[in-house]
């Protein structure tokens, strides 16, 4: 036994003598730390580390299997799915590695925002993060690429067309990107090839400089209201500290950096082995129309965003944005270098954080259910309750029956079914008067299409006839009050509720 | 473990003063042929660079004419008048690797006779696949709600255009249509669009100008 020991040992001796790792890497590893920043609010970063090393891991052993061709990549999904062992389990943890690696990356970028950590001397250790938060969203774009099913090939189309309002390159910039006139082979080995060799290259080198500088420039002190940075006295201020009252990273903080890496990694499995792998949705078949196609999670705020964009203005918002965005994380730690790094004494940037959390919030909430999108089938497929029917006359009837074949439901929901598009109808004679809803069917407007080519006079007359049934008990039906006023002169009465709506009645009937 | 089985390292041996015995003349040489191969590194690098570029930039440098094709969708009989009705064709540019990927669908209105619209299945918002509703005369995109009249021009949502367009020409009964590039609003469509919506649709005999102005280019599947 105590030869195995002396032989380990010279082997080791005769390795160390020849490479001289091991001393520099335990001298780094215990070198002092500020005592306040063995927490764990400083477990975020290796955390992104090690799930950096786990999508790498899972992302070999997939590639094993993999096949980049567009005419294969869905079938060989399929086979990791079902026909390899343990297949569904490698590629599920490395979809959910990946939502974990994007949020864990925002919450460390956040965690470094509210404590300041990004001024001097660590100006740049931010500036390089900023990267590697763009180069995780770009992992995470070309992944779902690689995923090459019917959200695959139809988030390449909505990568394309932005693409293509870039002013003057834009038709070559699509053409680059899909390496062809349109997406198909070359355009999958592309991405192949962005998400395997360039991105990972470019992340891997740039978060080596990122943990260099961290050991370099030492980690941030936990920050003390009051307690300003000055360029000038700063790397003074914080070698005394550590001199005096450090502790070293390894082992006095770093444990609590290996039990969060270890319960993330549990995590990860855990939400592999019962909520299973992404997809493959349906095959990347373009004939295939009938699909509402979605970018993964991370991606869903942008989807949204490009929603409520009017047309006028959304192309220069998507490039202008971005670049202010971007540009002023970048410029953030020149601009504020030096001051109070505590959050109580910056309440604009805890402000932002909030506003900025909540805004992506919740426009990822609403890229989930998509109240823009007309619901396509909804007009086979959802109901007219029975109330909406009742007492009605046989035109109004009719009108329902139109209401139901012109795919109204589709963006209007009545009984609360139906798209959420437009408004809903099933209080709309309580707020618009009949020649409103007149004008409205015939003409379009606001965000409705004009239905006049679609109707002809005898299907307007039924379907307006209906929607002007469509009040709430006890509401008032909708009146027009300057024909109201035109009638009381005339008859030198007061109108009734119903009067007014007569001789809109009438009007309707002329085509 | 103990220390004294670890072999001494070695003391980094400094080089005697390399430059000391040296006459100036030969340091200054020496620092020209340093110089002198990280030069001929950059030419040699800048030399390199332009196959690796052209290879690279390929796809973008292509003429857009270039990957104009002819494409036959079959007799104008299966195209019932005042019908719109969705085909599928195989895009001529296709590799054998691009697998379904080349299967493009598109959507042919036949206003009467001759006289067609043929357009493509991508919104111009985003070009997620737009769908015909035949009850209500729309097309309709389900991404972000995009809305369009059955001549394809802008009814509602994002899109700030109509839908993109393919030129077509009829031939021994055949509808052929030109296509390209994946219809966006760089490249909208081989078909130039009037710009203004309400603008006169073509007479039934305007495909026979197309066909003049547009057979040089001949490839017809």
């Amino acid at each position: 036994m105590a030869d195995l020991k002396k032989g380990a040992i010279d082997v080791y001796n005769w390795l160390e003598f020849r490479l001289g790792l091991v001393k520099p890497a335990l001298e780094a590893g215990a070198h002092p730390i500020p005592k306040s920043s063995a927490s764990w609010w400083y477990v975020f970063g290796s955390a992104a580390t090690i799930l950096l090393g786990l999508q790498i891991a899972t992302g070999v052993l997939l590639a094993l299997v993999y096949s980049s061709s567009a005419s294969e990549a869905w079938n060989s999904l399929e086979f990791l799915n079902h026909n390899i062992a343990l297949g569904w389990f490698l590629r599920a943890v490395h979809g959910w590695g990946s939502d974990f690696m994007i949020a864990i990356v925002l919450i460390h970028l956040m965690q470094v925002f509210l404590f300041g950590a990004y001024k001097f001397p660590r100006e740049l250790t931010w500036m390089i993060g900023v990267f590697l938060l763009l180069l995780t969203l770009g992992m995470a774009f070309t992944g779902q690429v690689l995923r090459f099913d019917q959200d695959s090939y139809w988030g390449l189309g909505i990568g394309a067309s932005i693409l293509s309002r870039v002013p003057l390159i834009g038709g070559p910039a699509v053409n680059l990107m899909l390496g062809g006139p349109i997406i198909g082979g070359a355009t999958l080995s592309r991405f192949f090839t962005l998400h395997v060799f360039v991105i990972p290259g470019i992340l891997l080198g740039l978060v080596g400089l990122h943990v260099w500088m961290v050991l370099r420039l030492g980690i941030n002190e936990w920050p003390m209201p009051g307690r300003i940075v000055r360029k000038a006295t700063y790397e003074r201020e914080y070698h005394e500290m550590t001199a005096k009252s450090g502790i070293p990273f390894v082992p006095d903080g770093a444990w609590k950096d290996g039990l969060f890496a270890a319960a993330i990694i549990l995590a990860v499995i855990a939400c592999a082995l019962f909520l299973g792998p992404f997809g493959p949705t349906g095959q990347p078949d373009p004939t295939i129309i009938e699909t509402a196609p979605k970018p993964d999670f991370a991606f869903l705020w942008i989807y949204a965003v490009l929603a409520f964009l009017p047309p006028e203005i959304e192309t220069p918002i998507m490039f202008i944005v971005p670049v202010v965005v971007i540009g002023g994380m970048l410029l953030l730690p020149l601009v504020f270098g030096e001051g109070e790094k505590h959050w109580s004494r910056r309440p604009v940037a805890v402000l932002m954080v909030a506003v900025i959390a909540v805004t992506l919030g919740t426009f990822t909430r609403l890229g989930m259910y998509t109240p823009w999108s007309p619901i396509m089938n909804a007009w086979t497929a959802d109901a007219l309750p029975a109330k909406f029917l009742e007492n009605r006359t046989p035109l109004e009837l009719q009108g329902a029956v139109v209401f139901q074949n012109k795919q109204c439901r589709n963006c209007h929901s009545i009984g609360g079914m139906g798209g959420l598009r437009g408004p809903a109808l099933d209080n709309v004679a309580a707020h618009m008067t009949y020649d409103q809803i007149v004008r409205q069917v015939v003409q379009g407007g606001g965000n409705m299409p004009a239905y006049g080519n679609a109707l002809n006079a005898d299907e307007t007359a039924g379907l307006v006839d209906f929607l002007a049934t469509l009040r709430t008990d006890g509401q008032p039906p909708a009146t027009d009050a300057a024909r109201r006023l035109l009638h009381t002169s005339e008859l030198k009465a007061p109108a009734g509720q119903a009067g007014a709506s007569i001789p809109a009645r009438a009007a309707v009937s002329r085509p | 473990m103990s220390t004294e089985t670890q072999p001494r390292v070695p003391e980094t041996s400094q080089p005697e003063q390399p430059e000391s015995h040296l006459r100036p003349e030969e340091v200054s040489r020496r620092k020209f042929l340093f110089k002198l191969s990280i030069a001929v590194n950059g030419i040699v690098g800048a030399i390199f660079a332009v196959p690796i570029l052209g290879y690279l930039l390929g796809p973008a440098m292509k003429k857009e004419k270039d990957a104009e094709f002819w494409v036959g969708l079959g007799p104008i009989g299966q195209f019932p008048e005042g019908e719109t009705r969705l085909v599928n064709f195989r895009d001529p540019s296709t590799t054998p690797w691009d697998g379904q990927t080349a299967d493009i669908p598109a959507w042919v209105r036949r206003i009467s006779g001759n006289n067609f619209q043929v357009f493509a299945i991508n919104c111009a918002h985003l070009g997620c696949p737009v769908r015909w509703f035949a009850q209500s005369k729309l097309f309709m995109c389900p991404c972000h709600g995009g809305a369009y009249y059955q001549d394809g021009t802008r009814a509602s949502g994002p899109p700030e255009r109509g839908l993109f367009e393919y030129s077509y020409k009829i031939d021994s009964g055949n509808l052929i249509i030109s296509v390209g590039d994946l219809p966006t609003i760089a490249r909208p469509g081989t078909k130039q669009v009037a710009d203004c919506p309400g603008a006169a649709k073509p007479a039934i005999d305007s495909s026979l100008v197309q066909i003049g102005e547009t057979s040089r280019k001949g490839e017809v599947s």
